[in-house]
């Protein structure tokens, strides 16, 4: 308890870091932010790893070849890697501090956001409307773990986008909603980083098989 | 004193975050849609032939659009954050690699070390 007593002038010793000095609110969030996806990188591993060992258990079910439409996630890539460039376009609009631009580079973004999900739900429901469930086989429990947690990361980012689009509306380009902007920012350039790795190991290395 | 702060705030600000340019993120949207449209190509078509090849060629792709993402979308440089941004990507890298390869390479030994099932009926 002593080590938060107030220094006194008679030379007592200090128990903590006398020149520590105030540091502006939200200083290192980018950093802690950063950490935040490194952590969800190892989430990331770890799935395409299980994916990786159980890709060629298919318990005479059905195997990639007969599942995966690769001109349909070729157009959903499309729509991810789209998405990038407009959050890229929202910041750069962000920093000249063109309020109704940024706005309406962030809407795109979240238009785009929404068809990769919904191509993806689509390419979900038929696989399940053909008897290809996460049941059917290790391959397909392993195959529905990845892609959907992906899946559920970029949802929550639309989420966050959304929120993000009403804080702007009311507060303005103040600097908290600057900060938030560039988290996102991060967040939705991981994904997309991510979804390279799923479209190459999952999707065209299954059809390679 | 207030203002001398408030400087102090803009620019820790700029030293912070380094921001692309419309030029830079144009670059990597370019580089990250021909890294993208190869690969599928060359599996679309199998021009390459060979499968293990093809498999080779596009792991390839996918790293260097990896790189290609880190440095113009997410803005990575030894500097950003005096270098301990770069710690923890390194530091991911290694446990990625690790968990990854050591997963693959234990259960695939493992599976090859299996009895067979016609052998196992066999015996009883």
């Amino acid at each position: 308890m002593t080590i938060a007593i107030k220094p006194t002038q008679s030379g007592e010793p200090l128990f903590y870091l006398a020149d520590e000095h105030p540091h502006p609110e939200g200083w290192s969030t980018s950093l802690g932010f950063w950490i935040y996806l490194m952590s969800d990188c190892l989430i990331f591993a770890i799935l395409f790893a299980t994916y990786g060992v159980l890709s060629g258990n298919y318990a005479a079910g059905p195997a990639p070849k007969d599942l995966f439409d690769l001109s349909l996630v070729a157009v959903n890539t499309t729509m991810l890697l789209l998405s990038s460039i407009t959050y890229g376009f929202a910041m750069l609009t962000m920093q000249q501090n063109k309020i109704g631009q940024t706005q309406l580079w962030l809407a795109i973004t979240g238009l785009f956001g929404l068809a990769f999900i919904g191509i993806e739900l689509t390419e979900f429901a038929h696989m399940i409307h053909e008897g290809a469930t996460p049941q059917r086989s290790a391959f397909l429990s392993s195959f529905f773990t990845l892609v959907a947690t992906h899946g559920l990361h970029v949802t929550f980012g639309l989420v966050w986008l959304v929120t993000l689009m009403t804080q702007v509306a009311r507060f303005g380009l103040i600097e908290a909603n600057r900060r938030r902007l560039m988290c996102l920012s991060m967040f939705w350039h991981f994904l997309d980083v991510v979804w390279i790795g799923v479209f190459t190991f999952v999707y065209l290395m299954g059809m390679l098989r | 004193m207030n203002t001398e702060t408030h400087a102090a705030t803009a620019d820790h600000h700029h030293d912070d975050h380094a921001h692309g340019s419309l030029s830079t993120y144009l670059l990597g949207f370019v580089l990250s849609v021909a890294l993208t449209a190869v690969p599928f190509w060359l599996v679309m078509s199998g021009a390459l032939g060979n499968k293990q090849v093809t498999a080779l060629v596009i792991t390839v792709f996918a790293i260097v659009q990896i790189v290609v993402h880190m440095i113009y979308f997410l803005h990575m440089s030894p500097k950003s954050e005096n270098g301990w941004s770069m710690m923890a990507l390194i530091f991911t890298i290694v446990m990625v690699v690790i968990a990854m390869s050591g997963s693959v390479w234990v259960m695939n030994h493992l599976n090859s070390n299996m009895m067979p099932i016609h052998q196992m009926t066999g015996t009883k």
